[in-house]
């Protein structure tokens, strides 16, 4: 059978072709002021790179912030319970998962492969991707970029706004101090890290950690979360996708 | 990835700097500063903007007020050149200086530094006169209420200078985003048929996205502006709640000047600000141009000229 999951996230829209198991296609792109018409158009893409009709495609299944702009779908499935499955699909010895989304992130105790508990930042932004992205906008840098090069700082500098508005101009004035880009990095990341691990661990800390979401495409952040939790955290090897893969798999109805 | 940011950047080059609001300076032509016995200054240097207040025997010289710099020190000199300008005074001339604001204790020419809640009591109890009893101040990076008696001196006061919701950065962002110039936001929150319901959100990141949704569904830049103030304002009143409101209010800060929070937060707890104008008729008269942002500056003036006579003996 063929499924899609497509997640409509708080930046990016992801899509996932997924036959009997299989990830068959991924495509994502910005969602901007149009998310519904980027979802269409991933969805487009991904039959074509996998090379099946709409047709062939049996049910449609949708999550994220901006579900309700998605195209029509058979099955809708809450962030939490996308990230989960696709986690747990992936790596089934996952007991904590870390969503880390551009708008939201979120700690969600893992019990028999469905949401036991969790803790979310629904108020303000300082512990999501969005805090680190100006940041590396900033910087002139990738996320990849940002997170390697955060790695090799021997002497972070202190950030003291929480607010990410305030940390973005902090960071300003620190480059026009002619602060080294790493050191930087490290504090942003540090500082974003920590307020995660300190939301994560109002759901309580089991291992494995899994960390999903596309914050999770920044080193420099996972090893900070490390360093934080005093523990190793697992990465699937497409992090963004994992909402849209749980939006698949429950499209399956299993 | 390359082409990409090259792309941005050139967005960037052509888009206007909505965020940018007003820098003002003025000089009182009727003093002869070099007749004047005590020559006081303040400069506040806040985050996002730099005021300099000269006053001559206690009566107010010269003001400017301009976006701050990259750092303190250069803001100061920034915004103690803007105040000097064309008036043949240098800062060598100040008796006193006191520096206030964020960036307090870099400022080079100031000889005290007093926290900028003293300053904005002082300051708000000069420019509006001694029946104020509550402050509110909207700074760039932060909001204050504060309590003074009838000589300005600080009874309480509360901060929110954690979050952006509420501050003139915040503003100046939202601003940015939906596209409007942010000396517009004001007149055009009031521009239209039906007041919304406030934004959801608190944090100024969500309320961007929540905002993108609402202009998706539809809905007219102006009720976004609209629902938007008053989320902020409802944000500031949840402040002055705490720390209580005794009349007569004041408001100062940037968003002083944006009647879509200001009067959004005089709807909510029901009552008025005081009028946005000097408290002193001579000034009122000689048309001497009102600024909401140098309260700071001009509260770090009155202590100087106390200072500076304390210092003389008198």
């Amino acid at each position: 059978m063929i499924t899609v999951g497509i997640d409509i996230g708080g930046k990016d829209v992801k899509v996932v072709l997924l036959n009997d198991g299989k990830v068959i296609a991924r495509t994502k792109a910005v969602g901007g002021f149009e998310q519904g018409k980027v979802a269409e158009d991933l969805l487009e893409k991904a039959a074509k790179t996998a090379d099946v009709s709409r047709e062939e495609i049996e049910r449609v299944g949708v999550t994220g912030s901006g579900k309700k702009y998605g195209p029509p779908h058979d099955v809708d499935i809450t962030e939490i319970g996308a990230a989960v499955k696709g986690a747990a699909f992936l790596i089934p010895s996952a007991r904590t998962v870390i969503d880390s989304g551009a708008e939201d992130s979120r700690g969600i105790k893992v019990e028999n492969g469905a949401a036991k508990d969790f803790a979310t930042n629904d108020k303000c932004a300082a512990g999501a991707g969005a805090f680190c992205e100006s940041m590396a906008r900033a910087l002139e840098l990738t996320l990849e970029e940002f997170g390697k090069i955060s790695l090799t700082s021997g002497k972070p500098v202190p950030i003291n706004a929480q607010c990410a508005v305030f940390a973005e101009s902090e960071v300003v004035s620190l480059i026009n101090s002619k602060t080294p880009k790493e050191d930087i990095a490290k504090a942003v990341n540090d500082a974003l890290a920590e307020r995660v691990v300190a939301m994560v661990k109002r759901v309580g800390v089991e291992k494995d950690v899994v960390v999903v979401g596309g914050l999770a495409r920044n080193v420099g952040y996972l090893d900070a979360l490390k360093r934080g939790f005093k523990t190793d955290v697992l990465v699937p090897e497409y992090p963004e996708y994992v909402g849209a893969l749980g939006a698949a798999l429950a499209a399956t109805g299993q | 990835m390359t082409v990409k940011a090259s792309v941005t950047a050139e967005t960037q080059e052509e888009k206007k700097e909505l965020w940018r609001w007003e820098e003002a300076r003025w000089t009182n032509p009727n003093i002869d500063w070099r007749k004047g016995d005590i020559i006081s200054a303040g400069i506040d240097v806040g985050s996002v903007s730099t005021q300099c207040v000269i006053m001559v025997d206690g009566e107010l010289y010269a003001y400017g007020n301009l976006r701050s710099g990259s750092g303190s020190e250069d803001s100061a000199w920034r915004g103690a050149n803007r105040a000097l300008e064309g008036t043949e005074m240098t800062v060598d001339d100040w008796d006193y200086c006191v520096g206030t604001g964020y960036g307090r204790v870099l400022i080079p020419m100031s000889r005290r530094a007093i926290t900028e809640i003293a300053c904005h009591g002082r300051g708000a109890n000069w420019m509006y006169g001694s029946s104020i009893r509550t402050i509110l101040d909207m700074g760039g990076q932060d909001c204050k209420v504060i309590r003074i008696d009838e000589k300005g001196k600080i009874l309480n006061f509360a901060m929110n200078d954690k979050c952006a919701a509420g501050a003139g950065r915040g503003m100046e962002v939202f601003a940015d985003f939906v596209g409007i110039g942010i000396t517009d936001v004001g007149n055009r929150s009031f521009d239209i048929d039906e007041e919304p319901k406030p934004v959801s959100s608190t944090c100024v990141i969500f309320a961007k996205s929540e905002a993108s949704g609402l202009l998706r569904e539809g809905w007219d830049v102006n009720m976004v502006l609209a629902a938007y103030s008053s989320a902020t304002a409802h944000r500031v009143v949840e402040l002055m709640e705490l720390v209580g409101l005794e009349q007569q209010l004041a408001i100062t800060g940037g968003i002083a000047k944006n009647r879509g929070v200001s009067e959004r937060i005089e709807k909510e707890i029901g009552m008025k600000f005081s009028a946005k104008s000097w408290h002193n008729p001579e000034y009122v008269k000689q048309n001497v141009p009102f600024d909401t942002q140098i309260a700071g500056a001009a509260g770090a003036a009155v202590f100087a000229k106390a200072l500076a006579e304390k210092e003389k003996g008198k």
